[in-house]
């Protein structure tokens, strides 16, 4: 219960009886002056009652508080003592950090708006994009961009949206052609991003509609025209309806028992997965079929199939033993694993191919840019010119930084760090001839 | 029987078979003294390993298979890639951060402490640039929350493809986070130019190669979203975004910006790549949904799984796994032994955190019969984990993110699991 009507009845009742008293004097016959002198004193006591009531409904309002925060306390306590609360958040600022600058924001903030807010200045036609494309994107996208290896097809594949494997390329999927611009301005090409000017950009942007076929190659695409073209499946996306279509009806009381009558199964694992102690994994197919499998009732399976096949040759896995083999050979073992950052891109070993960079076969004792049919850039095709052999040196002096020791590679690797790594990589791909 | 306490793997698990084959032999039904009681061990004679021999401890070696690993045909380069969290040989919640899978969209970076700025701009009444050391002066929170690759179970929308949990679900990870609310520092920028927050925006965007970004509603910036520094008590480790990234719990692993260096507010979306042509989800008739930021209630069973066979035969045993939902905290989980025809009700390991993993178990007695295990999962909004073809009837079979359907294992009677689909 409050505490307000003890703190506030005496208060009030003192007052009342000298307003009382005061009352019983003014109906004696007294002279104007006193009458005056009366009233000043009455006006002067309700003022008084006025601010004594005030500070008494504070006082209580007060006790009150404080009587809900020690309630409150004693609740947690009895509950078992918690004092988290979120971060306090201040009603104005710390007065943390600085204010960005004018040409800080303008470095950093280039992202550009469906609407076209964001683009700079500029132009570029397919004409001039294909040069730019062929130099800085087509090692990766194709000169078509078709695509190599597993880098994203970026023309073609309309109509395939609703097919089994749709192609989602610029043309055929993305909704807004700002984000191409935004995308290559500042993201591409790989290992050289935030390197294109606005023209150079705006080139590439106008090479991939015309890869797509939708555009000529004569059409200047500009900051002026660029928010207004329409792309291809510009009306293809709806905002999330899962709540509607998903939520309302999967938020329900699930079947414990009897849920199915039989249950068969359908497919088996398509690859199995080795896991090899030195990391990554190797997966094959797996050959084995659904025949033969038991089928489920709510009596458990219809039969214990006797040799059940062993398909997870993975699982059964040792830690890695210490290695027992000589130097060389460990050498060679410790440069198989670094090879790893180097394989998605270089092949070696039988059958080895040109792939997104060149093959590495025979390659100590071989002249820079000298592969058949792999397309150097400009930089290697002087070395080639030039006469430059790869050795041990020249190698591990291009791999602590590629793209200093040949500048203009397209080589997107960022480099070896250490140098034992180097020699790894010396000695294995020494194993690969010469 | 007694290799099976030699603290090798292989040995372990050859022992295992033994087991499986029939033997009756072990600790509980020993035929002779087992010697590595009776007779004196090495380790038991001989000094162990000094103090400060190893200052920054790893698992020991026998743990060593227990690592991330990738499936390198799913992407043109490790650079622009991701592994997996070996989820299969983890217990309880916290996955350590040198086992926690990576995603690169342009390799990850050596971004120093003094090298770092955070940029506030947009529709502030102050653009901001902050230091690393600024953030740290800013009052500060822990959680827990997990953080999913949207494309996590991605390639099994078409069948049952890779066999391990690692590589069907190991695109999650769960960590204790510290950091300053994001809402703290738009505050100190300056909200009174953004106006009605209703429609307002903040496009978020790292600082390497790839400048990763993303659109986030205002709603959902000055919600819960942090701007971390620490994970499970240490700095972000370089794959995940050290010194800075960002936290949007239950959000798709996408948005949660590494190397995080700027922070726009916009009155509309930017439509970036990652927000059009990818994390977009296509269906059966060519349209497709975008948007689709909450990762839905999903469960799968880490052990028994491919690679965890059941090595020790009938009798008790321990089914486990994980939990989770993007919506809110998870309330129950069921396990089915017969591929759904019958569920019973799993035990938490502890009561759930909002928005982070759950840890389950089901404490049984295996009578040697093959199995078809599945985990449901239940969030507190009252969703249920749908089966994959309640997922397939509603969104076809040509998406590739948000799969959160029921896995189902084959445990055939030598205890060995494989990733199957069921009618």
């Amino acid at each position: 219960m409050s505490k307000s009507p003890n703190l506030v009845l005496p208060a009030i009742g003192g007052i009342a009886l000298m307003l009382g008293a005061a009352y019983g004097f003014s109906s004696r016959n007294y002279g104007a002056d006193t009458i005056a002198l009366l009233e000043d004193r009455v006006e002067k006591a309700e003022a008084r009652v006025s601010s004594a009531s005030d500070k008494a409904k504070a006082e209580a309002e007060r006790a009150t508080a404080l009587e809900l925060a020690v309630a409150e306390a004693q609740e947690q306590a009895a509950k078992g003592t918690n004092l988290t609360s979120p971060a306090p958040q201040m009603e104005g600022a710390y007065g943390l950090g600085r204010v960005a600058m004018a040409e800080e924001i303008a470095a950093w903030d280039v992202d550009v708006l469906p609407d076209g807010r964001g683009l700079p200045v500029g132009s570029g036609n397919a004409f001039d994009g294909e040069e730019v494309f062929a130099d800085k994107c087509a090692s990766c996208h194709g000169d078509f961009a078709e695509g190599v290896d597993n880098w994203p097809v970026l023309a073609g594949g309309f109509d395939t949206l609703a097919d089994e494997d749709p192609v989602k390329t610029v043309g055929s999927y993305w909704p807004h052609l700002s984000t191409v611009y935004d995308y290559v301005y500042r993201s591409m090409p790989f290992g050289e991003a935030g390197t294109l000017t606005p023209d150079e950009t705006y080139a590439i942007v106008a090479y991939i509609l015309y890869s797509n076929d939708l555009i000529d190659d004569e059409f200047e695409l500009s900051n002026e025209n660029l928010a207004n073209f329409d792309m291809h499946n510009k009306d293809g996306f709806v905002i999330d309806d899962r709540p509607d279509l998903e939520y309302a009806t999967w938020r329900v009381e699930p079947c414990m028992d009897n849920c199915k009558d039989a249950v068969e199964i359908t497919m088996r694992s398509v690859f199995l997965v080795e896991t090899p102690p030195e990391g990554g994994t190797n997966s094959m197919m797996n050959p084995a079929k659904v025949e033969g499998l038991p089928s489920f009732s709510s009596d458990g399976p219809s039969f214990i199939p006797e040799a059940a096949p062993k398909p997870v040759k993975a699982a059964v896995e040792a830690a890695p033993e210490p290695a027992k083999a000589d130097d060389g050979d460990v050498l060679i073992e410790a440069g198989k694993k670094v090879f790893k950052k180097c394989k998605a891109c270089h092949q070696v070993g039988d059958g080895a191919k040109n792939k997104t960079g060149p093959h590495l076969n025979d390659l100590f004792g071989r002249t820079f840019g000298s592969v058949d049919g792999f397309k150097y850039s400009n930089t290697f095709k002087t070395a080639l010119e030039e006469g430059r052999v790869w050795d041990e040196a020249s190698l591990a002096e291009f791999l602590s930084k590629p793209k200093a020791y040949m500048k203009g590679t397209k080589m997107s690797f960022s480099g070896l760090k250490k140098d034992s790594d180097q020699q790894a990589i010396n000695a294995y791909l020494a194993t690969f001839g010469n | 029987m007694a290799d099976m306490f030699k603290p090798s793997r292989r040995a372990f698990l050859r022992g295992g078979a033994a087991v499986a084959a029939g033997s009756v032999a072990g600790a509980a039904g020993a035929q002779s003294p087992d010697t590595l009681i009776t007779e004196l061990q090495d380790w038991a004679s001989i000094t162990g390993a000094g103090v400060d021999e190893t200052p920054y401890g790893l698992p020991i070696r026998f743990e060593a298979d227990v690592i991330r690993r990738n499936v390198e045909w799913l992407t043109a380069s490790p650079i622009s890639s991701i592994n997996f969290t070996p989820i299969h040989a983890l217990d309880g919640t916290i996955t350590p951060q040198g086992c926690a899978f990576e995603r690169h969209h342009s390799g990850a970076i050596e971004l120093t402490k003094g090298d770092y700025r955070l940029m506030i701009n947009g529709l502030v009444d102050r653009p901001l640039v902050f230091t690393y050391e600024d953030l740290e002066r800013f009052p500060r929170e822990n959680h827990v929350y997990f953080c999913e690759c949207a494309a996590n179970t991605g390639m099994e929308w078409a069948g049952a493809q890779l066999n391990g949990v690692q590589f069907t679900h190991g695109m999650i990870h769960n960590m204790e986070y510290t950091g300053v609310p994001l809402r703290a520092l738009l505050n100190e920028a300056g909200l009174g130019a953004a106006g009605d927050f209703k429609d307002k925006w903040v496009y978020v965007e790292g600082a390497d190669a790839s400048s990763n970004g993303r659109s986030i509603p205002m709603e959902k910036a000055l919600d819960d979203v942090l701007v971390a520094f620490k994970a499970n008590g240490e700095a972000l480790r370089m794959e995940h975004g050290y010194p800075v990234r960002l936290v949007v719990p239950g959000w798709e692993g996408n948005m949660w910006v590494k190397w995080l260096r700027r922070v726009e507010v916009t009155d509309a979306a930017v439509e970036s790549r990652e927000e059009t042509s990818k994390y977009t989800d296509v269906y059966e008739d060519g349209t497709a949904r975008k948007w689709t930021w909450v990762m839905d209630a999903k469960s799968v069973i880490t052990s028994p799984s491919p690679q965890m066979p059941i090595t020790h035969g009938k009798g008790p045993m321990v089914i486990s796994g994980l939990a989770w939902s993007g919506h809110g905290q998870i309330t129950r989980v069921d396990v089915s032994k017969d591929g759904g025809i019958t569920w019973e009700t799993a035990r938490l390991g502890k009561q759930g955190d909002t928005k982070a993993l759950t840890r389950f178990y089901l404490d049984t007695d295996w009578d040697g019969a093959p199995m078809l295990l599945q985990s449901r999962a239940m969030d507190e909004t009252g969703y249920v984990q749908p089966t994959k073809d309640q997922l397939r009837e509603q969104r076809g079979e040509n998406s590739v993110y948000h799969n959160n359907c029921i896995q189902t294992w084959y445990v055939n009677a030598e205890g060995i699991a494989e990733n199957v689909e069921v009618s």
